[in-house]
């Protein structure tokens, strides 16, 4: 039993959302921080019932909803989210009224919305989705364990089932403070454009809110399928790594050469990166390969930006010409393997295929 | 696909107990851990109760092979987690795939909280080591090393039912043959934040907890840790020991209604309990012990009760909250009461509702008052309910 | 009472996040849950919040707030008299 991806929405740093084209044009960004271009809520949910809601909760509710509507659902069987930092938003405004109040007397709204779940759960609240309802907050993989579990929910069903699926995370301003002095990011902000021509140190901030509606059942509406996906963890070195990349399209009776398309993680850090270079020379020589996070940024959920794009590369059989990429490129895009690291701690494989 | 995953071990610190068998004691002899806050540097102390692991620290440290420094979340959850995976003994049987799947709300708020102490007036302040906790999946994966588990290795965050969904997603990796054995539970230390944040709901109860009683004021937060080993049928028949028990039905749902209460019909409770029946081929009459969510807040109990009194009206099983003992762990609380359940079906006991004065005149039915032995014990619901609806409920089998 | 009245429109629109009404425009004895603007148990906890930290007043329990807050022109009334007493 195949998941399927019925549709997808994404709201991301460049124009992604609700926009006919498909990576037109690339937003540029010149201080190491791509935040998302976010549309107006109240066309998508009702300002009685966002008013609460963080910028993290309406990105993610409005991505959530609109990729149902395209998908012609109003009520999956299942909802999960993935999301490393949770809502940092309310999490910071509680923690800094804590600290200055001296414990007392604090916003309760702030506290109830800091919970990792808080994005899956005003989901179900805006549509009355009483179904199967999860949250992982994984880290690197937690978008790549909600596919997991929704492809086991979906393998578990006997008639047509649909799931939910995102992958959300945000800067805010405390954040990505942290995150910089942490060393993270450029120490010279260099524009996004040119993150991939530069070979220094760091990367640049990211964030995003992407949604998927998957199903079991085979339509001709159907985007794209998910044939695999896994996640390991700090591999000793790039043999490790590589390994568990050929073990991986093994499982799937596949090797490297079936691949049309392979889409990077690379995050213009120069030692991160080496493990593509690599990686594309003991394995991947002959395949065509594309890189993203030029586009959204570096953040811990930034894979489901990248199975946003892989879902729409096989769908419009087309690679968007300001897309950074090397290779010659099939005429036929069937098989994209997206392989992505998060500071080489996490790291993951999606296997997105032409239905 | 597999039908029937096995608890072959079990671990847990909590306030009234640092293992397994100290918690046991406390449940058979009825000794509450709720108490004044002594470890906690918070201004509620001596005016809100708590139930905290009885534990500094350094002591914590020790136990964890964690540093002194490190997050004390992360001790917790060590600690359960290797008393869970020596008592499994599943480390004897080679070639084993094995998996870690934690749950937190707060992850290593601890010491996030004494960063942005010193962060916030200077931004330039604050230890950036102390971070390094702060991610709910940072904690599950130092914890995960420390057992030398490096594949599927997840975190959940689902409020109240945390530790729940992650048995539910550890029982699901094992039915799909994806692993052999899953480490599964959860794990919250006590912080300002959440101590706080419940205070500010105006929920938490200035004195010891009274669930399900009819004039209950609300809930002790407690801290603590807890697991499960859950293994296939196959690892089961290997092992030295038998199983303590199955797991035969669970069920998550989302409630829906509100973001931090319950509907009052108790429909997510309700489904959530009808959806674990269902999936183990199970009547309600076949449940002989429920133990509560019961919190102890108004709410709570009276939405968590509906639930009850609509399914097993007028054939109740034995039910009571071990959060009288434990006050409420929060994302671990599941897990710890996973634990309970399972022992209650290994031993056939049924733990008592402590200090329940007046039962709700709502209903019908009446928790436990004492401990005791329940030798023809079958099948143990365990329910769980968190913030934003999200509704568990698992199910623990006699084998 | 009137000024104090328009302080809390004020006030209420800040801490409730309120943007798609102006403070102005809020009726004095509108009712604040159910219809109306629709505030819901969170909201109240939030009002509770507010009247510690501007007016100093304490609100012991949840269901009292649902009494005190039904509208604008109550809350002024109930703080105008816990002032009163106050001093």
């Amino acid at each position: 039993m195949k998941t399927y991806i019925r549709s997808t929405a994404n709201i991301s740093p460049q124009a992604t959302f609700n926009t006919p084209m498909f990576l037109g044009e690339v937003t540029e960004y010149h201080d190491n921080r791509l935040t998302c271009i976010e549309p107006d809520y109240n066309e998508i949910i009702s300002p009685k019932l966002n008013r609460r809601m963080s910028r993290l909760i309406k990105m993610s509710a409005a991505s959530a909803l609109t990729c149902l509507k395209k998908a012609g659902i109003t009520s999956p069987d299942a909802i999960i989210t993935g999301t490393a930092y949770g809502c940092l938003e309310d999490t910071g405004t509680f923690l800094t009224n804590l600290i200055e109040q001296n414990e007392e007397p604090l916003s309760p709204t702030a506290f109830v919305q800091s919970t990792h779940n808080t994005a899956g759960a005003q989901i179900a609240l805006l549509i009355k989705c009483n179904y199967y309802n999860n949250t992982f907050a994984s880290g690197g993989a937690s978008f790549e364990n909600t596919l997991l579990d929704a492809m086991m929910f979906l393998a578990e069903k006997k008639q047509t089932a649909n799931v939910l699926v995102g992958g959300m995370d945000e800067i805010t301003d405390a954040s990505h403070t942290i995150l910089s002095r942490a060393g993270l990011y450029k120490r010279n902000p260099v524009s996004n454009v040119s993150l991939f021509n530069t070979s220094s140190k760091g990367t640049v901030n990211g964030e995003g809110a992407a949604f998927f509606l998957l199903t079991n059942t085979p339509s001709e509406n159907n985007l794209a399928y998910i044939e695999a996906v896994t996640t390991f963890y700090k591999p000793a070195d790039i043999a490790e790594t590589a390994e568990q990349i050929e073990c991986f399209l093994s499982e799937q009776s596949l090797n490297a050469s079936d691949i049309d398309l392979l889409v990077m993680g690379n995050n213009g850090d120069a030692k991160q990166d080496k493990i593509y270079t690599q990686l594309q020379q003991v394995l991947f020589d002959e395949v065509a390969a594309v890189k993203y996070k030029n586009l959204c940024g570096e953040y811990p959920t930034s894979t489901a930006f990248a199975m946003w794009m892989a879902t729409n590369i096989i769908n419009t059989n087309s690679i968007p010409a300001m897309l950074y990429h090397s290779g010659n490129v099939n005429e036929k895009i069937n098989r994209v393997l997206i392989y992505n690291h998060y500071q080489n701690i996490y790291h993951s494989l999606i296997l997105v295929s032409a239905c | 696909m597999g039908a029937i995953v096995f608890v072959a071990g079990a671990g847990a610190i909590t306030g009234i107990g640092n293992n397994v068998p100290e918690c046991l004691a406390a449940l058979t002899e009825g000794k509450t851990g709720i108490d004044s806050i002594k470890y906690l540097p918070t201004n509620h102390r001596g005016s809100l109760p708590a139930c905290e692991v009885k534990l500094s620290n350094g002591e914590l440290a020790a136990m964890s092979g964690f540093l002194p420094s490190a997050s004390r979340n992360a001790m917790l959850s060590a600690v359960a987690a290797k008393e869970a995976l020596d008592d499994s003994d599943i480390k004897s049987i080679p070639g084993l795939r094995i998996g870690f799947v934690s749950a937190t709300t707060v992850g290593g708020m601890d010491k996030t909280e004494k960063f942005v102490a010193d962060f916030l007036p200077d931004h330039t302040k604050g230890r950036l080591r102390d971070l390094i906790y702060h991610e709910c999946g940072n904690i599950t994966a130092m914890v995960a090393e420390k057992l030398c588990i490096k594949s599927y290795v997840s975190t959940i965050s689902t409020a109240c039912s945390s530790s729940a969904n992650a048995i539910m997603y550890g029982a699901r990796l094992i039915k799909h043959n994806v692993l052999d054995a899953v480490i599964a539970g959860g794990t919250d230390a006590l912080t300002k934040f959440t101590l706080n944040g419940f205070n500010t709901l105006m929920i938490l109860d200035e004195q010891y907890c009274q669930p399900f009683d009819e004039n209950r004021r609300g809930l002790n937060l407690g801290e603590g840790a807890a697991y499960v080993v859950l293994v296939s049928e196959r690892v089961a028949f290997l092992l030295k020991t038998p199983p303590y028990c199955s797991i035969t039905g669970y069920c998550n749902v989302n409630d829906a209604y509100h973001q931090t209460a319950s509907s009052p019909e108790g429909n997510g409770p309700y489904w959530a309990m009808t959806g674990a029946l269902e999936m183990g081929g199970l009547q309600p009459s076949d449940i002989g012990y429920i133990n509560l969510h019961g919190t102890g807040t108004q709410n709570n109990d009276s939405s968590e009760g509906m639930a009850i009194q609509r399914l097993f009206h007028p054939n109740y099983p034995k039910l009571s909250s071990t959060k009288s003992f434990t006050g409420h762990t929060l994302g671990a609380s599941a897990g710890v009461e996973a634990v309970f359940s399972a022992l209650a079906i290994k031993r056939g006991i049924v733990y008592p509702n402590l200090r329940l004065q007046t039962p709700m005149e709502e209903f019908s039915f009446v928790p436990e008052t004492g401990f005791s032995k329940y030798p023809g014990l079958k099948h143990v619901m365990s329910n769980s309910v968190g913030f934003g609806g999200n509704c568990s409920s698992l199910i623990f089998s006699k084998i | 009472m009137d000024k104090l009245i328009a302080d809390l429109k004020v006030q209420i629109a800040t801490q409730l996040k309120i943007k798609n009404v102006k403070p102005e425009d809020i009726g004095d004895d509108e009712p604040l849950f159910g219809v109306g603007l629709g505030f819901d148990s969170l909201d109240v906890l939030e009002l509770i919040v507010l009247l510690r930290q501007k007016y100093k007043l304490k609100v012991s329990n949840a269901e009292d707030g649902q009494k005190v807050f039904r509208s604008v022109k109550s809350i002024a009334e109930y703080i105008t008299a816990n002032q009163v007493q106050n001093t």
